[in-house]
């Protein structure tokens, strides 16, 4: 019944299809995974390692295409340098440099391509992270839509964090309001306004693992991306062999997220962030890591659940007390009409 | 709003009622109560209701998945479209289920013109040129909303209607009037109830003698929309209560009723997993057929063959049915899963298989 011969969009929607993608097309292809047991193809973490005389080079690569390129909070030149850094980040790095390739399509007006490049720049320049090379090319007008960027980040670090290292007892801190970009996105693909304002929350997690780091104990952690809340979730306690039970009324979301979503008939949980982590953390020093990030910016962090045994699963105590498996999100998101 | 509505999310009151129905489920037995809307699937499933329901309180999806019971033959009528050429629109849910050999969204994938909408007003908002379909899926709820823009005069010709409206409330009668039937309590579709009217299911009470309570969507509208069933059951009695008073009026949506008489007549209608239902499908009236994608397009869908509902062995049409629970099926997890579903209720995120499917993990 379903197809197999032709791409969908749910392959590379982020989600059960594209991982499936991932580890039946792809892996099984290449002899070489890893280089000298660093971080590789069969751990598909957020970014790849390569172990340097003590020292971890983090790299991580992603492509980033955007419907409206320039939306509200961000635009697709922030996002792209945003998002490789995060990667790099989340892994416990210090990104120091990116490589960047830009694809445009033949008629695209040079003042978008400025102020695409403005933010690319502005991100970077912030961050202290070094562009040192790249590529550009144009493609024949129709034979690409408008513009792609992929951006590549590269980082350095002595003690690595996976999304693998969670362990019983352990408690998951979410670092802020999740769901914004997502929603951002979906509000301006429907031309809708909305009331109280949606703006993607398309920001770089430097200073909040800086922080994580400092205050210490963290098991894991994973940027919240594509899938959204239920696709990290899931992915942590599934590569860490753990059951993790949340508490959904303690998950912070807007009002206007939550009402907006709700209209579209689109779960929250699975829509993205851009600037948003996950953290394992140890259950003594979960206090103090909430305590630490809110005195310094990120206001909304918080425990949202806790590891609860062996297994791999992530159950969500709903908020009116009721439970239910919380899925990794499959196929397009599609809004429901029933 | 916001307020109003987190009113009837309230925890406490919820876990109130959960205490109060576990009282009332205590010493009968094993009570299958039967919803037929997909918003209350959803509302039960997304708030983990099942979990708070004593072991013999089962809560059952009926056939209230309108794109579920949509017969495959419909589905590869839109299929064969896109793929022709003709820009289909559709809504998210019917993009993903799959006809005789692929969905709408496979379709696309194939180079088919397939676009999805939240309502017909999107469509009509589009202005649309040249000849296009929108796959007119649903129940009483959705089919005014096209039949008030058509008896108005407001839809171009070039857009046509590939209709698969069915009516929930002849399909409840016959679930009910089956043999085999086990169910024991109704909860009736808040949102169709709101263009039917409570009155469209006095028959429930009065031929069924079976408690039917029409409920809203919110955790707290359910949970008391049980409350009530169990209460009736204890007490013997059967009546028709309207919970959802604050939307759903006795007589209903006259207007849209109206509308609906004006547009359409009810004729016999086959539903996937069922069967042929006794006047439950909608049908554009003649004056109407200039709106026919099935005559419009009649030399493109001249060949589609009888579709392939249900795969051998899938005991699909039991489970909707109320009969038999998934775990019972043989194909159930082995030859039918959410990521390679056979039979309709595996589909939809909302059908009972696919539900039970995640429920799974919790034992």
């Amino acid at each position: 019944m379903v197809s197999e011969e032709v791409v969908t969009l749910a392959h590379g929607s982020g989600g059960v299809e594209t991982l499936r993608l991932v580890e039946e097309l792809i892996a099984p292809r290449f002899k070489y995974k890893d280089y000298k047991g660093g971080i590789g193809l069969r751990e598909l973490d957020d970014g790849a390692t390569i172990p340097l005389n003590g020292f971890n080079l983090v790299i991580s690569t992603d492509s980033y295409t955007v419907e409206p390129i320039f939306f509200p909070g961000g635009d697709i030149g922030k996002l792209a340098v945003t998002g490789s850094i995060n990667d790099v980040v989340v892994m416990g790095a210090k990104p120091i440099v990116i490589l960047d390739s830009i694809v445009v399509e033949e008629g695209f007006p040079l003042s978008y391509l400025r102020r695409i490049l403005d933010s690319m720049a502005e991100v970077a320049n912030r961050e202290g992270v070094a562009l040192v090379g790249g590529d550009f090319k144009v493609m024949p007008r129709g034979k690409v839509d408008r513009i792609i960027i992929s951006t590549t980040c590269v980082g350095l670090v002595k003690r690595l964090i996976t999304d693998a290292g969670l362990k019983v007892g352990d408690k998951l801190v979410i670092s802020g309001t999740i769901a914004e970009h997502g929603a951002a996105i979906l509000a301006a693909q429907m031309g809708m306004e909305v009331k109280g304002g949606l703006l993607s929350d398309c920001a770089p997690l430097t200073k909040l693992m800086e922080i994580a780091l400092e205050v210490g104990g963290v098991t894991a952690a994973k940027d919240l991306t594509r899938g959204g809340l239920a696709s990290a979730l899931n992915e942590m306690a599934r590569k860490s062999g753990v059951t993790v039970r949340i508490k959904e009324e303690l998950i912070p979301i807007r009002n206007a997220v939550r009402r907006y979503s709700e209209m579209l008939g689109v779960d929250p949980l699975i829509l993205a962030s851009e600037g948003r982590a996950l953290l394992g953390v140890e259950a003594k020093k979960a206090e103090e890591l909430v305590r630490e990030l809110r005195m310094r910016g990120f206001k909304d962090a918080t425990v949202i659940g806790e590891v609860v045994g062996k297994g791999g699963k992530v159950l969500l105590e709903t908020s009116v007390g009721g439970l239910r498996p919380l899925e990794p999100p499959s196929g397009e998101i599609v809004p429901r009409i029933c | 709003m916001g307020e109003v509505l987190d009113r009837f999310r309230d925890r406490a009151l919820i876990l109130k009622l959960a205490k109060l129905i576990k009282g009332l489920a205590k010493g009968l037995d094993k009570i299958r109560i039967m919803h037929v809307c997909g918003t209350h699937e959803h509302t039960i499933t997304h708030y983990g209701l099942r979990h708070l329901m004593p072991p013999n309180v089962k809560l059952i999806a009926g056939p209230g998945c309108p794109v579920c019971i949509v017969p495959a033959r419909e589905v590869d009528e839109a299929v064969k479209l896109a793929l022709s050429g003709v820009t289909v629109y559709t809504y998210g849910d019917m993009y993903k289920v799959p006809g005789s050999k692929m969905s709408l969204a496979q379709a696309r994938a194939k180079g088919g013109k397939v676009k999805v909408v939240y309502g017909f007003d999107d469509v009509l908002r589009k202005r649309v040129k040249e000849d296009s379909v929108f796959f007119a899926v649903g129940f009483e709820t959705t089919a005014p909303t096209v039949a008030s823009p058509l008896y108005e005069g407001r839809v171009p010709e070039v857009i046509k209607l590939l209709t698969s409206y069915r009516l929930t409330v002849p399909v409840l009668r016959y679930v009910l009037s089956l043999k085999a039937s086990p169910i024991r309590g109704v909860i009736c579709p808040g949102h169709v109830s709101a263009i039917t009217g409570a009155s469209a299911w006095e028959y429930v009470v009065k031929d069924f003698k079976i408690p039917a309570v029409i409920a809203g969507f919110e955790p707290l509208d359910v949970m008391i929309a049980v409350t009530e069933i169990l209460k009736q059951l204890r007490e013997g009695k059967a009546r028709l209560v309207n919970e959802y008073s604050r939307v759903v009026s006795y007589e209903g949506n006259l207007r849209a009723k109206q509308y609906l008489k004006e547009v359409f007549e009810v004729v016999d209608g086959k539903w996937r997993g069922i069967g042929l239902v006794p006047l439950s499908k909608l049908k554009l009236k003649d004056e109407f057929s200039t709106w026919d994608a099935r005559l419009y397009f009649e030399d493109k869908l001249r060949d589609i063959g009888e579709g392939d509902d249900i795969k051998p062995g899938c005991k699909c049409a039991e489970v909707i049915l109320g009969i038999m629970e998934p775990k019972d099926c043989p194909m159930f997890m082995r030859a039918c899963t959410p990521s390679k579903p056979l039979g309709p209720c595996m589909v939809s995120s909302e059908g009972t298989c696919h539900i039970w499917a995640k429920y799974g993990y919790l034992g």
